[in-house]
């Protein structure tokens, strides 16, 4: 064999790796070697140093080995396209395995070993669907980096509670009042950032969020201030309640009575409210609003030379956007039967953004998996409460490295001439395109 | 002849700067006019400026005898004058044909199927292309799809800007032709924007000539370009 004398990575792999170790020690030194305990009534600090020399050395014997098997200089990438066979071959399957997903979630409640526990899992997961799908209008078609969605979950839960709690409508009737009103406030938000873009957008967006849910708090005769608002009522089966009396959802159908059928009747209409805002994306998208919006994610004069009233195609972006976040916020105020501004901090907003970009943005697909992926690890994790957080950061690089584009990143565009072509995300450069 | 399109003393700003300091420009219908010029002169200004953005501070843009001075952008696309902006402007994550369809949408795609076959026709290369994202095209079918996408509103004045920039010689000579081609068959008017005087002033029926936002010389095109100051300036003496 003829093979140059290749230089050692040995020393260079070993320095690295022991600046690396360095980094680690100044993070860890504070984070990890001081712990606060009680001195007596006051709070004393309490150096802790054979955890950090532990952290230290994991980090530069994991550095070490990576620098010197992964990350070898000169070692042949492999590019991290998938081919376009088997992106072909995912866009097929992907094709069978959307009505796979909503047959297996129809079918969900009556699976054996499906528990009560289960199906609230479920709802849980399906409002963050609904929420990522109504998000990915603004977001991934409109390109419109909104960080203050959760406004418009909360001005839904709040519309149905306070409609219900002072008027007495029906959830039904304030289901859709909820949705309106959600979009007017998207309308609202629309008008003062409609020549924002990118950073200074979401910082407006950030501010948004965060008036409505200082308004909710400190609005005390109106919202219950921090107390919140109980005692929401739950939705009827077509006008039959879920009771034990002889009108009663189980004595109409001959039923034993079980706490489990209003459960179950809930988990459905998610599901129907989370499909129905699916099926409205789709379509959307397929119709001259939705390319107008993709359009005005990629250039906005020339969208304008074009003849797009950008104003408009903005608004009703955020305008439909909201209005399924209020749908999603009115089911959210029916089940928890109780609301205060808690359940509306920027944490939510910045959740449910991260099931967007994780899913891909504009992929539904994507998004529905994001989120299962999401809420579903989060309540997995809730025995680690502590740790949760960290894991989720670390679950949420993984991805962005593994999938910088998001799970699903292949966008099938919305006009053929005779067969569809998906077009393979992870091939185009990233920031551009 | 009327004109189609007329500027009278229009000057436009970006902050305090002046850019264009008082225009006068007019297009016959069925005419090309070309407007050559050095870089920064404010030639793709005073295009932006009939388009509305930025908008003439003094001055009045008419155009088929309505005052467009201050009529917003996408209003003015809808009176049937399309543009290939400078750069190009495509939609890069889009498909071919996504982009071919957004040109149509001010005519609400009332003449869809058939303008399409119509830009395939001019430009083959677009239908091979046609589910290929924009932002992936060579720099020559980029320019191809962001005339068509002009074209796809079947308008009445087609404003290029710079078509020939970055091109091959013998695809620039085939977009002028397509030019050419659309002006003598369709009756279309074509305002054209161009570092390429030679060829631009050869392809125009008349010219103008600018220089620091003020028009400094106007003439029929081969008239132009018998000019020694334009030869001069812009063909560097000739070819
Ligand atoms: N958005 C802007 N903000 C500030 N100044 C601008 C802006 N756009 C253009 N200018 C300035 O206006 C002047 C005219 O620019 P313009 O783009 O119209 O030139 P041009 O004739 O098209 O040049 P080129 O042939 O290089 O394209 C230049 O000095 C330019 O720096
Ligand atoms: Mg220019």
């Amino acid at each position: 064999m003829t093979t140059a004398a290749a230089p050692s990575p040995f020393p260079e792999a070993l320095k690295n790796a022991f600046v690396t170790a360095l980094i680690a020690l100044g993070l860890a030194a504070p984070m990890m070697g001081l712990v606060t305990v009680q001195v007596g009534g006051d709070l004393g600090l309490e150096p802790h140093c054979p955890r950090v020399a532990i952290a230290v050395a994991l980090v530069f014997v994991g550095r070490l080995i990576l620098n010197l098997t992964i990350w070898r200089p000169g070692r042949v990438k492999k590019v991290t396209a998938i081919s376009p066979k088997t992106e072909r071959l995912l866009s097929k399957t992907a094709r069978y395995l959307a009505p796979a997903a909503v047959a297996f979630a129809i079918i969900l409640p009556f699976l054996p070993g499906v528990g009560r526990g289960q199906i609230d899992l479920g709802i849980l997961v399906l409002t963050y669907v609904m929420l990522g799908w109504g998000l990915n209008i603004v977001v991934g078609l409109a390109g419109l980096l909104d960080l203050g969605y959760v406004a418009f979950y909360a001005v839904g839960a709040y519309s149905y509670a306070l409609l219900a709690q002072n008027f007495g409508f029906s959830f039904w009737l304030c289901l859709p009042l909820a949705g309106i009103l959600a979009a007017l406030w998207g309308v609202m938000l629309g008008f003062p950032v409609l020549r924002l873009r990118g950073d200074y957008l979401a910082i407006v967006t950030l501010a948004f969020g965060e008036i409505i849910r200082l308004v909710l708090l400190n609005w005390q005769w109106f919202t219950g201030g921090p107390n919140g608002i109980g005692g929401i009522p739950k939705p009827s089966f077509f006008g039959i309640d879920f009771k034990t009396g002889p009108d009663g959802f189980a004595a109409t159908f001959g039923l034993t009575f079980s706490p489990l059928h209003r459960i179950i009747f809930m988990y459905y209409l998610i599901l129907a409210l989370a499909l129905i805002t699916n099926y409205f994306v789709i379509r959307l998208r397929r119709l001259p609003i939705g390319r107008a919006w993709e359009a005005l994610r990629e250039d906005e004069i020339a969208c304008r030379s074009l003849g797009v009233n950008t104003v408009n195609t903005k608004l009703t972006a955020f305008a439909l956007g909201a209005m399924f976040a209020g749908f999603a916020g009115s089911f959210f105020a029916t089940r928890q039967g109780f609301i205060s501004p808690e359940s509306f901090v920027f944490m939510e907003s910045a959740l449910i953004l991260a099931i967007v970009v994780l899913g891909g943005m504009g992929s539904q697909f994507g998004v529905a998996v994001a989120a299962l992926l999401m809420i579903g690890g989060f309540e997995w994790f809730r025995e680690f409460q502590d740790y949760r957080l960290i894991i989720f950061g670390l679950v949420m690089v993984l991805i962005m490295v593994w999938r910088p584009r998001g799970l699903v990143s292949s966008r099938s565009p919305s006009v053929f001439l005779k067969e569809k072509k998906a077009i393979s995300g992870s091939l185009v450069q990233e920031g551009h395109g | 002849m009327t004109a189609l399109l007329s500027l009278e003393g229009v000057t436009a700003y970006y902050g305090s700067i002046a850019a264009l300091k008082g225009v006068d420009v007019e297009v016959s219908e069925g005419e090309i006019v070309t407007l050559i010029g050095a870089n920064g002169a404010g030639k793709s200004t005073l295009m932006m400026t009939i388009f509305g953005s930025p908008q003439a501070r003094d001055g009045r843009i008419v155009y088929d005898g309505r005052d467009i001075t201050r009529t917003p952008m996408h209003e003015i696309a809808r009176l049937k004058i399309a543009q290939s902006p400078e750069g190009r402007r495509i939609f890069p994550r889009m498909s071919v044909l996504e982009n071919l369809k957004m040109g149509a949408a001010v005519t609400q795609f009332a003449h869809y199927d058939e303008d399409l076959e119509r830009m395939f026709a001019i430009f083959p290369r677009l239908k091979e292309r046609a589910a290929q994202r924009g932002g992936t095209l060579s720099g020559g079918e980029q320019q191809m799809l962001a005339i068509a996408r002009a074209l796809m509103s079947r308008p009445r004045l087609l404003m290029l800007d710079e078509p020939s920039l970055g091109l091959a010689p013998l695809v620039a000579k085939q977009i002028f032709s397509v030019v050419k081609e659309l002006n003598e068959k369709d009756g279309l008017t074509v305002f054209l924007v161009e570092q390429n005087a030679y060829h631009a002033l050869k392809l125009a029926h008349r010219g103008y000539v600018m220089v620091n936002g003020k028009i400094t010389m106007s003439g029929g095109g081969r008239e132009l370009l018998e000019k020694p100051e334009v030869r001069a300036a812009y063909l560097e003496g000739g070819r």
